[in-house]
């Protein structure tokens, strides 16, 4: 396998996920909206801070209302990490691996790049955005299925599954950061109802409400929904079984002894982490740590194979 | 209103699928009738149809032009397929053999004991004068003395019917991903189409195109690698670099995934380290390969390439030089390079060639240009051309000056008038003019594609078919009706 090749396929699937991902936020975040009371103002900020930084954002927009924030989510300008731009790169990398991929999944993938290409303007509307956003999150499910059942599961395939894996962690860390911040000062009194609501979305931004619905039958609370979003290994988008999937795939390729001990030093750091004891200021510096060995990985990943 | 055959006007031209107007030729009577009972609105979605899969299937081209830098443009299509019967096309294909086989042995001869210029057939003045002549190549033979392994001849039919060479193109020929994704396009389109006759298979030109490139490895061993080398995704064939690569199961690789060792040897870079190449299909041109040895400022090629293949220790496809033929003053000479190598009679005929170098031909030349058309020597692409009967007296003027101020590098034909055949304009069919470009294999044996890419000029009266010229392209059938 050609190191660029590798490099290519990785990033293949960091961007795909990214799309997925940056989907799914903004229609939790639509339907969050729906149920605060007006007394609490959430907005789109929020939003800006998990996919971007306020700074980028506020050089080219003034107010951060739905129709600005949303459009620097599907398209831009200066957001490398957009809808629209994430499928361009997506494509511009299945193009240059042509060869490697599956023709159909590299079929789907153009054809989604000329969907969110061609209707970008439906998202900005209330009324169509979820048809778009849900068009964009079952079409990279649907590549993902063909990759899984048509391409051999050699190195390449792991070198995909490294990028969508490393991609889904980061992407978990920045929305457990961002969503846990209390919607409320604490001095408010009844504030239960809300609570449990913004803990809900913190679930629904990663799919993951149902599954912690079935694992956890008791009340929604902030400790049990850090430990299974952190530490539920058999959670397809938590945490830990995403960097367990990297660590998986990286043993299947040669020289990997250097980028396996990044991986378990990011693992080690969870296992000892007590998501009882994590309050707001200490979750902050752990996900921080967190965040930076994952981008550790990936340094180590560029290093030995690209 | 549904396709009336009887207003089809076929003009002064041969046309591929209609003799006269309301009569088709008896292989396209099938095909015709189906055409014929569609209505507008079948038609339209059969023309939908097809280009949208030909969006979702990628297939693109990149075109440069000065406004917008380089586009990727969806591939150009016409449904109606060109038919040829097997029986000519038999007769066609000996004549490819024929000609590729003479030329290679012409290029071997000119790196090696220059036997046809000792023996006065060729003239010494032209090869000191070419511009894709290599001097690093002199006094070397690759294996089997083969150097253009893949050719794309051009062919085209005049009134008569009459099936002329236009061109041989020996240095990176491109366009035969295009005819194998035109079969698949026509295949999801128009499925009961097939049904109606015996149409031969292309399918098989990837395998043979690997089996060719495998028997030029340098070892002996059961899985030589192969690789395909491109300049990259800003180049116009980049499409057809990556489909080859995927169809045959090579890799693809650009000039830095490349290294040549001290040993001479070809590695690319790999997530295990450098592992050898044994045979590279290069899609870059002869000046851009080696910076070591051609123009320093490229990026895109290999540096030592040149050494390792001189070495022997890995094999190019095209060998560098092979352009030596791809020359139009040269293309005068094939008659007379088939004769002089294989001893036989040329089975395809050449157009009647003026060459400029020569006074008396200028002369002429020069007189006549407004009925002519010019070419440059060396250019490909259909860029640099002069159609005489089409321009203004200014262009005439420009090219006489041209001509006047570089002989060598001017050929003029007089203007064929090219087969047409129907294409979907609206909801009618008119007459659009062809060509043909077979993709000849030269390994082991030789061995051409079952017909080729059909390139038809979409602009009415327009003869440049050239894709980068706003050309578009036919699925081409060969029909074999001794069965039914």
């Amino acid at each position: 396998m050609l190191s660029r090749v590798a490099s290519n396929l990785c990033w293949l699937g960091r961007y795909l996920e990214r799309a997925e991902n940056t989907a799914r936020l903004i229609n939790v975040n639509s339907n969050l909206l729906l149920d605060l009371p007006k007394s609490i103002v959430l907005g789109w900020e929020p939003i800006i801070d998990i996919v971007s930084d306020r700074t980028t954002y506020y050089a080219n927009y003034e107010i951060a209302d739905e129709r600005s924030v949303l459009g620097f989510l599907l398209a831009g300008p200066n957001n490398p990490s957009s809808i629209v731009d994430s499928l361009e790169y997506a494509r511009e990398n299945a193009r240059t691996i042509r060869e490697i991929i599956p023709r159909e999944a590299w079929e789907q993938i153009n054809e989604l790049y000329i969907y969110g290409d061609e209707n970008r303007q439906k998202a900005l509307f209330r009324r169509s955005r979820y048809d778009f956003l849900t068009e964009v999150i079952q079409s990279v499910q649907k590549i993902t299925g063909i990759l899984a059942g048509t391409m051999t599961h050699d190195e390449g395939y792991h070198f995909l599954k490294i990028g969508r894996n490393l991609e889904r962690a980061d992407m978990t860390t920045r929305i457990i950061d961002v969503r846990s911040a209390s919607l409320l000062p604490e001095t408010e009194t009844e504030q239960s109802a809300f609570e449990n609501l913004q803990w809900m979305s913190v679930l629904k931004s990663l799919t993951a409400y149902q599954m912690y619905r079935r694992e956890v039958r008791l009340r929604i609370r902030r400790s049990d929904v850090l430990k299974f979003l952190l530490l539920e290994e058999r959670f397809p988008r938590s945490l830990l079984h995403s960097l367990q999937e990297v660590s998986k795939c990286v043993q299947t390729l040669p020289n990997y002894e250097a980028a396996l001990k990044e991986i378990e030093d990011v693992e080690k750091m969870l296992m000892n982490a007590n998501p009882q004891t994590l309050i707001q200021d200490k979750l902050h510096q752990f996900i921080d740590d967190v965040q930076l060995g994952i981008h550790q990985v990936f340094n180590q990943l560029e290093e030995t194979y690209f | 209103m549904p396709i009336d055959w009887n207003k089809y006007d076929t003009g002064p031209f041969y046309d591929e699928l209609v003799k006269n107007p309301g009569e088709p030729r008896a292989y396209a009577k099938d095909l015709c009738d189906y055409i014929q009972d569609l209505s507008d609105a079948e038609l339209q979605e059969y023309k939908a149809a097809a280009e949208s899969a030909i969006k979702v299937m990628g297939i693109t081209f990149r075109v440069y032009n000065d406004e917008e830098g380089s586009i990727d443009r969806v591939w150009p299509f016409d449904i109606v397929p060109r038919l040829i019967e097997l029986k000519e096309w038999q007769q066609i294909e000996k004549g490819l053999k024929q000609r590729v086989k003479a030329l290679n042995m012409f290029i071997d001869d000119l790196y090696n004991e220059q036997k046809i210029i000792e023996d006065g057939i060729f003239p010494q003045d032209l090869l000191t004068h070419s511009k894709n002549f290599l001097p690093e190549c002199k006094g070397f033979s690759p294996p089997l003395g083969i150097w253009a392994h893949i050719c794309g001849s051009d062919l085209v039919r005049d009134q008569t019917g009459t099936v002329y060479v236009l061109e041989d193109n020996l240095r990176v020929p491109s366009g035969v991903s295009y005819m194998l994704e035109n079969r698949h396009v026509m295949k999801r389109v128009f499925p009961e189409m097939f049904s109606k006759y015996d149409i031969l298979p292309v399918d098989n030109y990837p395998s043979d195109l690997y089996d060719m490139l495998a028997t030029l490895s340098p070892r002996d061993i059961p899985e030589p690698e192969i690789v395909v080398l491109t300049p990259g995704i800003y180049n116009s064939a980049y499409f057809e670099h990556a489909y080859l690569a995927q169809q045959m199961g090579a890799e693809l690789v650009v000039g830095d995934d490349l290294v040549v060792d001290d040993d001479n040897c070809v590695y690319m870079r790999t997530i295990n380290g450098l592992s050898r190449v044994d045979v590279i299909y290069r899609r870059i041109d002869d000046a851009f390969i080696d910076p070591e040895v051609f123009n320093p400022e490229s990026t895109l090629g290999v540096t030592g390439l040149m050494r390792a293949w001189k070495a022997g220790n890995v094999a190019l496809a095209n060998a560098p030089g092979s352009g030596v033929a791809d020359d139009k003053v040269v293309y005068s000479y094939v008659p007379q390079i088939i004769e002089y190598y294989l001893n036989e009679k040329p089975l395809l005929s050449n157009v009647p060639t003026y060459r400029c170098v020569n006074p008396e031909e200028k002369e002429y030349v020069l007189a006549n240009i407004e009925k002519m058309v010019v070419k440059p020597a060396n250019e490909s692409g259909g860029y640099g051309m002069l159609i005489g009967p089409h321009a203004s007296a200014k262009e005439h003027e420009e090219f006489r000056q041209l001509i006047k101020d570089d002989p060598r590098n001017y050929v003029a034909q007089p203007m064929l008038l090219l087969s047409t055949a129907p294409t979907i304009v609206g909801n009618e069919v008119e007459g659009r003019h062809l060509d043909l470009r077979p993709f000849i294999l030269s390994g082991q044996d030789v061995r051409v594609t079952m017909g080729g890419l059909t390139r038809v000029a979409l602009v009415k009266g327009s003869t440049v078919v050239n894709s980068s010229q706003g050309g578009g392209s036919k699925d081409t059938w060969i029909v074999d009706m001794e069965g039914s």
